[in-house]
């Protein structure tokens, strides 16, 4: 018995309705009692389906247990398979059936279906959701390839079978499915890139696939394994039967997807093109596709270099966000981990290269804990790692499941790819200040210009004259009035406010005048403690010189 | 003597028919697209911020609480999920030793925790876990320090809002037994609902009005003879019994939804502890007044649309009988996962005859009638909303309605504006 507050993934069936409702034609009937319907918002909700998952569930209830729960598993499958006329089915059960033994893919292996027939099991007490999706997505294609098996001892496919079949070479990009970080973009954008190369997308699963589709995996030439968590299994057993080869290397960040191309040309024996040849291991020309290069190596993003950062994530997000993070932008990973307990010796790997010890957990408390030991200043992580970093006041970016609506974007928003680096440095420098200003805010965040929520110099709030790069004409007054309490009212404070501004010499003023206006409260609080500390009876530009020369101690 | 209080000459709608004849009920049982009784706590802990309701269940009763949830908002959250594992299951683990440690772990890390609630789940009801001995057994250990008390809110045996009922049923043990004259309302409302009521009792004349849930597990408020019960919720049917058994009467009425409801709701408890008809009149008659201005606008939205009904929080009679008779709507079908007809008599008299229900579901059967249908507007749960906003029928998410603040005359504005926002809204868009 395990105390579980949140968690990161759901049971296995979870996983499998994945499955069922990333593809089309196929349909999954679930022996489970009312209430399981939940995971079905998952879908309309978090990915705005706009079709319910296409899922039966048997609801079976309390006085069924005595009589024949059996009899409405056959009744739920007939029924669904009558009304939906799938193409496959899958037939499975949640956590409470598991206990009662129907055994509902047997049940429906004795009725004579007429439709390829998967039974699914999978071990609610034991296995999580990805595993859960992993093996149906491997269970489903077993099922439908078991006819063209090859027979043992036939040879490998040549991987240059393209050639002499006179066509261009095409791969399946294995593993994308709904509820996955990204996946449609990722898919989109992958497949742009392969086109770049000559390469064609043959079968995209289980994202849109059919059944049939699902047939002529074996007629691609390699098969790219875009998210182990899903497609490991079933890329290894492709590999295995049909002698596929895999191409694992996920193209995520800028030294991945030529890593990535460079391993598929080599998989596909395709003469590598110019632009991905490296010369005495410097980067290669194809990396400018991207804008994440010189968006990283610009001076603006010095304030980047060594920003503490803290990764916690699905496996193939977490170690493509820690190789980022270091290599790429100049961050300090201060902590990586991972709740994918079937990748955990990759994630291990990940973290030894960069001197850490992984954090593989489930528990969000644990990882939050860790994030605060860490003392990161930047959270890359889950829907849970958003809500704790803003527990502890840090920025946070999301870069994987578990998702919330928020993290299916309406806009084009790639993980992969040249395009997804792009993304990956908006969406993770964004929740940092920009380096200036976060400078400033520190130091002067008890300034008027700042009470009222920060004003950044590029935000809606900035005053207008600063935009203009005329500060003399901010109106401080009208400024401060906006942001006081009640205005009207005098306060003890505004009354000592009063002394202090009435002590300023004309040629005191227009020295403060000069400085830019987002200094200026700063250096005017200052000169008046300085002021007030010596006893000056009034403030004149020599004054405040020399409150600057005490302060720069 | 009720007759003085329920009619509402000027209410605009048409008279309670004399004698609605009984309307057909649509039985259905089949895929029921409904929550089980356990997602009543994502309300129940917000009610009683000193309880912590740990299931003891499944990773599918934990991710089930989350997503309904909808997000992950609560840091530590006063709800967890005690996770049955493979050598629970195989015996290797004594369920009830491994529970003893999981509790006292967590009261050390949640020490605020007064009352403790095991709720029961489909896989732990099927493995027969005697909770309720486990709950005993804590409770002595914990004797002065926190209370364990256990109900079901299984799948196999409840639905979404009858989660509440049994919590209710399990705290009434711990219940003083008072004789003394009392307004007791039952079911959870929002703090501020609360208040209003109370405060329009009180100028009522009504001294002595006590809550359950309480708003601290704790305080738990007396029952006895004396004990007039008025249901706030129309989900209560085993909490009302079980009040009934201890001497409380219970009180009979429509529902706190919109004015008349409301109106009627509040001349229940007037009626029951005689107070003058002038004396509730000059009470109510302005809230009445100022609630029938806050629906006009949204009654102009509503009037003469279709509504259909599907079954989800057991709130579907009462809401279709406000959304009819005060905001004009017709009526295609009422779905109820259950028909109590005596906590919903009141209710299903104020019914256009003929009105359809429904009782149960079959939910691809029922997605069907609607399609024939055509309805203006459709209450469905989150599962169902967005595929039916697909297909261009316009839809109300349910459970907004069990987390908002819609009880009484001051919230029915609020309440018809729910149900107009997405017609509103359909007005407003010009895409294709």
């Amino acid at each position: 018995m395990e105390l579980t507050l949140w968690t990161y993934e759901g049971p296995p069936h979870v996983g499998a309705m994945r499955v069922a409702t990333s593809m089309e034609g196929v349909h999954y009937v679930l022996h489970a009692p009312q209430g399981d319907t939940y995971a079905d918002l998952l879908f309309t909700m978090i990915e705005r389906r706009g079709l319910r998952p296409p899922v039966t569930y048997t609801t079976f209830q309390a006085r069924d247990l005595g009589g024949d729960t059996a009899e409405l598993v056959q009744r739920s499958i007939r029924q669904a398979v009558e009304r939906f006329q799938p193409e496959a089915l899958l037939v499975g059960e949640s956590c409470t059936a598991e206990l009662i033994q129907d055994q509902p893919g047997a049940l429906a292996g004795g009725m004579n279906l007429g439709v390829p027939l998967v039974n699914l099991e999978l071990p609610a007490y034991s296995k999580k959701e990805n595993w859960g999706a992993a093996e149906t997505l491997y269970q489903l294609v077993r099922t439908l390839l078991k006819d063209q098996l090859p027979p043992p001892g036939t040879p490998k496919p040549s991987p240059s079978r393209w050639r002499e079949e006179g066509r261009r070479p095409r791969v399946n990009l294995l593993g994308p499915s709904l509820l996955g970080f990204r996946c449609r973009d990722d898919v989109l954008e992958i497949t742009r890139l392969l086109a770049e190369h000559g390469i064609d997308a043959a079968v995209v699963a289980p994202l849109g696939a059919r059944p049939a589709d699902l047939m002529r995996l074996p007629t691609a030439d390699a098969n790219v394994c875009l998210y182990p968590e899903v497609a490991g299994p079933v890329c290894s057993w492709l590999e295995r039967s049909f002698g596929t080869p895999v191409v694992r290397t996920v193209p995520i960040g800028i030294g991945a997807t030529a890593t990535f191309l460079r391993e598929l040309h080599g998989v596909l024996d395709l003469a590598l093109p110019a632009d991905l040849q490296t010369v005495e291991g410097q980067p290669s020309e194809a990396e400018r596709r991207s804008r994440l290069p010189w968006y990283s190596k610009s001076v603006d993003s010095t304030y980047l270099t060594g920003k503490r950062v803290f990764i916690f994530a699905d496996a193939t997000h977490a170690i493509a966000a820690a190789r980022i993070a270091s290599k790429e932008l100049g961050f300090q990973v201060v902590g990586l981990g991972s709740y994918s307990r079937e990748q955990a010796r990759e994630v291990r790997a990940a973290a030894a290269e960069l001197g850490l010890e992984a954090l593989i957990t489930d528990d969000y408390l644990v990882v939050e804990k860790a994030m605060g030991e860490a003392a990161a200043e930047l959270v890359l992580g889950t829907q849970m790692e958003r809500h704790s970093a803003k527990r502890l006041e840090l920025p946070c970016a999301v870069i994987s499941a578990p998702l919330h609506v928020q993290d299916v974007p309406a806009r084009y928003s790639p993980q992969m790819g040249w395009e997804g680096a792009n993304v990956i440095f908006d969406s993770w420098v964004h929740p940092l200040m920009m380096g200036l200003e976060e400078h400033l805010i520190g130091m002067f965040r008890h300034d008027f210009e700042f009470v009222d929520g920060h004003r950044s110099h590029l935000g809606d709030g900035a005053p207008a004259a600063a935009a203009t790069g005329e500060p003399e004409a901010v109106p401080a007054t009208a400024a401060a009035q906006a942001t006081s309490p009640a205005p009207g009212t005098i306060t003890a404070a505004d009354a000592v406010r009063e002394a202090l501004e009435s002590l300023w010499t004309a040629d005191g003023e227009a020295e403060l005048a000069k400085i830019p206006f987002f200094v200026r409260g700063k250096v005017r609080k200052n000169t008046e403690a300085f002021a007030r500390e010596r006893g000056l009876a009034r403030i004149d530009a020599e004054a405040l010189y020399d409150a600057k020369a005490h302060f720069s101690r | 003597m009720e007759a003085r209080y329920l009619a509402i000459p000027s209410m605009g709608v048409s008279a309670p028919p004399i004698q609605p004849s009984p309307p057909d009920i649509l039985k259905e049982s089949g895929q029921r697209e409904v929550f089980c009784g356990l997602t009543s706590i994502v309300w129940l802990h917000r009610r009683m911020p000193d309880a912590f309701f740990l299931v003891v269940g499944s990773r599918t009763c934990a991710h089930l609480i989350q997503s309904a949830a909808g997000v992950m908002i609560f840091a530590e959250p006063r709800f967890g999920t005690a996770i049955l594992g493979e050598r629970d299951l195989a015996g290797l683990a004594d369920a009830n030793e491994e529970l003893d440690r999981l509790v006292k772990d967590l009261l050390e890390r949640r020490p605020e925790i007064r009352t403790l609630f095991l709720v029961g789940s489909c896989p732990s009801e099927v493995i027969k876990l005697d909770l309720a001995k486990a709950a005993e057994r804590l409770s002595t250990q914990l004797l002065g320090r926190v209370r364990v008390l256990n109900y079901s809110g299984s799948g196999i045996e409840t639905t979404f809002t009858q989660g509440e009922d049994n919590a209710l049923v399990a705290m009434l043990p711990l219940l003083p037994s008072s004789d003394e004259e009392q307004l007791l309302i039952v079911g959870t409302l929002a703090d501020a609902v609360e208040d209003r009521f109370r405060l329009i009792f009180e100028r009522l004349g009504l001294t002595t009005v006590r809550s359950l849930p309480p708003r601290r597990s704790t305080d738990l408020p007396p029952v006895g003879k004396g004990t007039r019960v008025l249901l706030a919720q129309p989900f209560l049917s085993a909490t009302a019994r079980a009040l009934q058994h201890r001497g409380a009467t219970l009180l009979s009425a429509p529902y706190p939804f919109g004015v008349e409801g409301s109106r009627d709701w509040m001349a229940a408890a007037a009626t029951a502890f005689g107070v003058p008809a002038d004396h509730f009149a000059a009470v109510l008659d302005p809230l009445v007044e100022r609630g029938r201005l806050a629906l006009a606008p949204h009654r102009e939205v509503l009037a003469g649309k279709r509504l259909f009904l599907l079954p989800d929080s057991q709130m579907e009679i009462p809401l279709a009988r406000f959304l009819s008779r005060e905001c004009g709507m017709e009526l295609v079908e009422v779905g109820t996962p259950y028909l109590d007809r005596q906590l919903m008599a009141a209710d299903l008299a104020l019914l256009p005859p003929a009105t359809q229900l429904s009782e149960g579901q079959d939910v691809d059967l029922q997605l069907e009638r609607v399609r024939a249908a055509r309805p203006d507007l459709v209450l469905c749960g989150l599962g169902l909303a967005n595929p039916l906003e697909a297909e261009g029928i316009a839809t109300k998410w349910s459970i907004e309605l069990v987390f908002s603040p819609i009880h009484g005359c001051d919230q029915a504005g609020e309440l018809a504006e729910l149900f107009a926002r997405p017609l509103r809204r359909r007005a407003l868009l010009q895409l294709s």
